[in-house]
């Protein structure tokens, strides 16, 4: 069994303290937006895990693809952890992106493009966990994973478009605002600290969490492994 | 015709095959005997390029399996213990399927040939799901022979047959095994390989216990010889 | 035998492979009508629920004709992936085609091409019903444009999909759950299109949708095409 490495350590120590100082920097060092007032604070922390989202998503798309190409089980490990991220994170994203919306916009919950495409993408998500549950073979089940995680690496971009060319009034921060969209703003140079500190830290604890998921993985698989050695 | 060579198989982390040596010269009839769980079944799968070797070097008729699996197809034959017919087609429809997928020539005549080799003529344009299990298998067989294959491989072929559909199949193979062919036949049953097969095999735990030609053995020792391939005692 | 002639040769195997899975598939059901049966039922019951769930007037039914129609479709649709690979796989017929000695892509498109001549029946049964039915005029040529585009995209994936969640434990469940958010562009896509046609929309306006339809056929065609062996192969 391996030791947990020296490193991961670090990164774990890391993570803890980013995530700490991420927090003060949104909850306090950052100012409050003019028109939002506080609870235009869940932005940093929203961002950023829709991010880690999306390079969760990402990573399982290349994962899927080089199972394909080399059979070999370690990408369906990679691949299973990636799902596994980035459907947590979504879901926290989708779920401080509702906090957000309900004083601003006055509802839970509006169909517009990046919200409902992260929700088709969480479908896709449980889907593919209960693709992997139905079947016993192992080579057969990453076989199949890595199918249908490519299937849907392609379908949600195009989700995405389709979608908003049917509506938009997600604010957008970054570029330019569209005539409907409401609730954008312009970030000052303390909320920008904020917010790519906020990305940054959250990137770090996507490594540090995606490293921890794909060691359990590999310590499952030797589990089975061992567990067969046994039983012969 | 047939030559493997350390032969592995693998389900995940299960190992079915272990370094598996088959050697078969072009018109033996091998029977390969063995338990049930004893790997016939997959076997027979990789030979028939159903299934992937996970390690070996396997070639059929010159062909190297899995990665000239394609070419290998035009000359096999398989009959499982699944008829692998459709039964809502009539019997001469399942072989005109069949005939087009393996691009046969003279189709119309080689199906009226085949259907009386299995002796299923009266009931060509019946459909294949009122026919009883021997008749199916025997369709099947006649499928398997359709494209002439010159390797042709049985899993259990007789399981669900009663006496009468056994002997029945038993002439048929007979007949096709008269024809050179190289016959590769899984059963678990040694009475009914005991007058078709001209060499036996025995395969368990994953590996051939023991191999011995019909003529090497003499008459009724065949269980005996069996039993102490099980063992693993060599004879 | 030049090169030329056996490329020529092997693309004819291969047209001959495809065409003969299509017609075996349709010989078969002309034989039985299962799956065209349940997948007509299915589709007019559905349309009949819509009639009494949805209290419409005849403007709004009119607004509402689009949804209605692809919500019936890809729910028949599924009926149908589904029971054409429950066959194969129920008997072991899809060792038999395995066994054959052509592309396993073949197959795939075999496979596509009888499952959407299936959907097209059910769709030219479906369509004069509705019309009939609410007094809607559906016989635009357009409109058709779009029911075709729709349905091809919605087979190719089905198909792929289908193949897979056929081997898996929990089989008929498991193909609308795989199904329904990878294909949501299609649907989307689809009645965008189609309530413009049948609000009398030039192409200009809609040609959007038709481009989404169209490059999501052609890629998950392409998909499909290349990842079918392993979903196939063991």
């Amino acid at each position: 069994m391996n030791k947990k490495p020296t490193v991961l350590l670090i990164l774990d120590i890391v993570s803890i303290i980013l995530l700490g100082v991420a927090a003060y920097l949104a909850l306090s060092y950052a100012p409050m937006e003019a028109t939002m007032g506080n609870v235009q604070r869940v932005f940093y922390f929203h961002v950023a895990n829709a991010w880690v989202g999306l390079l969760g998503f990402l990573a399982a798309g290349v994962a899927g693809i080089a199972y394909l190409r080399t059979g070999k089980q370690k990408w369906d490990i990679i691949e299973v952890a990636a799902v596994e991220i980035s459907l947590v994170f979504f879901l926290i994203a989708i779920v401080l992106g509702s906090i957000w919306a309900r004083p601003i916009w006055n509802t839970w919950w509006t169909w517009e493009p990046r919200l409902t495409t992260a929700a088709i993408t969480e479908l896709i998500y449980l889907a593919y966990f209960m693709l992997r549950g139905g079947i016993e073979d192992p080579n057969r089940r990453a076989r199949f994973s890595a199918v249908y995680t490519l299937v849907g690496s392609v379908s949600v971009p195009i989700t995405f478009m389709a979608i908003r060319l049917f509506r938009t009034i997600h604010p957008v921060v970054i570029g330019t605002a569209s005539a409907q969209a409401q609730g954008g703003f312009n970030m000052s140079s303390d909320m920008k600290v904020a917010f790519f500190f906020s990305l940054f830290s959250f990137t770090v604890i996507f490594i540090d969490l995606f490293w921890h998921r794909i060691r359990l993985g590999n310590l499952q698989a030797k589990v089975e492994e061992l567990k067969l050695n046994v039983m012969e | 015709m047939i030559e493997v060579r350390k032969l592995v198989k693998r389900f995940g982390l299960k190992t079915v095959l272990r370094g598996m040596d088959f050697n078969v010269s072009q018109g033996e009839f091998v029977a390969l005997l063995g338990p049930n769980g004893a790997g016939k079944t997959t076997f027979l799968r990789i030979l028939a390029t159903l299934s992937r070797p996970s390690l070996g070097v396997i070639q059929i008729a010159g062909y190297q399996l899995p990665s000239q699996a394609s070419s290998v197809r035009k000359k096999l034959g398989v009959v499982s213990h699944m008829p692998l017919l459709y039964g809502d087609l009539t019997a001469e429809e399942n072989l005109k399927f069949f005939a087009r997928m393996y691009d046969i020539e003279n189709q119309a005549n080689r199906i009226t040939e085949v259907l009386d080799l299995v002796g299923l003529l009266p009931r060509r344009k019946d459909l294949v799901r009122t026919f009883s299990r021997g008749m199916q298998q025997r369709l099947a067989i006649g499928r398997a022979v359709l494209h002439d294959p010159e390797v042709m491989l049985f899993d259990e072929p007789h399981t669900g047959l009663d006496q009468d559909a056994c002997d029945m199949l038993d002439k048929v193979l007979r007949d096709v095994a008269a024809r050179g062919r190289t016959v590769v036949m899984t059963s678990h049953d040694l009475g009914r390989v005991e007058d078709l097969a001209t060499r036996f095999d025995v395969l368990n735990k994953g590996r051939i216990m023991a191999t011995k030609q019909k003529s090497e053995m003499s008459d009724g020792n065949i269980l005996t010889f069996y039993k102490k391939a099980l063992a693993g005692i060599d004879d | 035998m030049t090169e030329k002639n056996s490329g020529i040769q092997a693309v004819g195997r291969y047209l001959k492979a495809m065409f003969a899975i299509a017609w075996k598939d349709l010989a078969a059901e002309l034989r039985s009508r299962e799956l065209l049966s349940a997948m007509l039922v299915f589709a007019l019951l559905v349309i009949l629920i819509f009639n009494f769930s949805l209290k419409l007037d005849a403007k709004t039914r009119t607004a509402a004709t689009s949804g209605i129609l692809w919500v019936t479709f890809t729910f028949a649709g599924t009926l149908g992936l589904n029971r054409s690979m429950a066959v194969e796989k129920d008997r072991g017929c899809l060792d038999g085609l395995l066994l054959a000695p052509v592309d396993r892509s073949s197959i795939y498109f075999g496979k596509v091409l009888s499952n959407l001549v299936f959907m097209f029946i059910v769709e030219a049964i479906v369509l004069p019903v509705y019309s009939i039915l609410y007094n809607v005029n559906l016989f635009n040529p357009w409109l058709l444009l779009v029911i075709f585009l729709g349905s091809v995209g919605y087979i190719a994936i089905g198909t792929l999909l289908a193949a897979m969640a056929v081997q898996t434990r929990t089989r008929d469940v498991m193909l609308p759950i795989l199904l329904f958010p990878v294909v949501i562009p299609v649907v989307i896509a689809a009645v965008e299109a189609s309530s413009g046609f049948l609000q009398g929309l030039a192409l200009s306006e809609v040609s959007y949708w038709i481009n989404i339809l169209f490059v999501y056929d052609l890629i998950f065609i392409a998909i499909a095409f290349m990842v079918f062996d392993y979903v196939v192969e063991e």
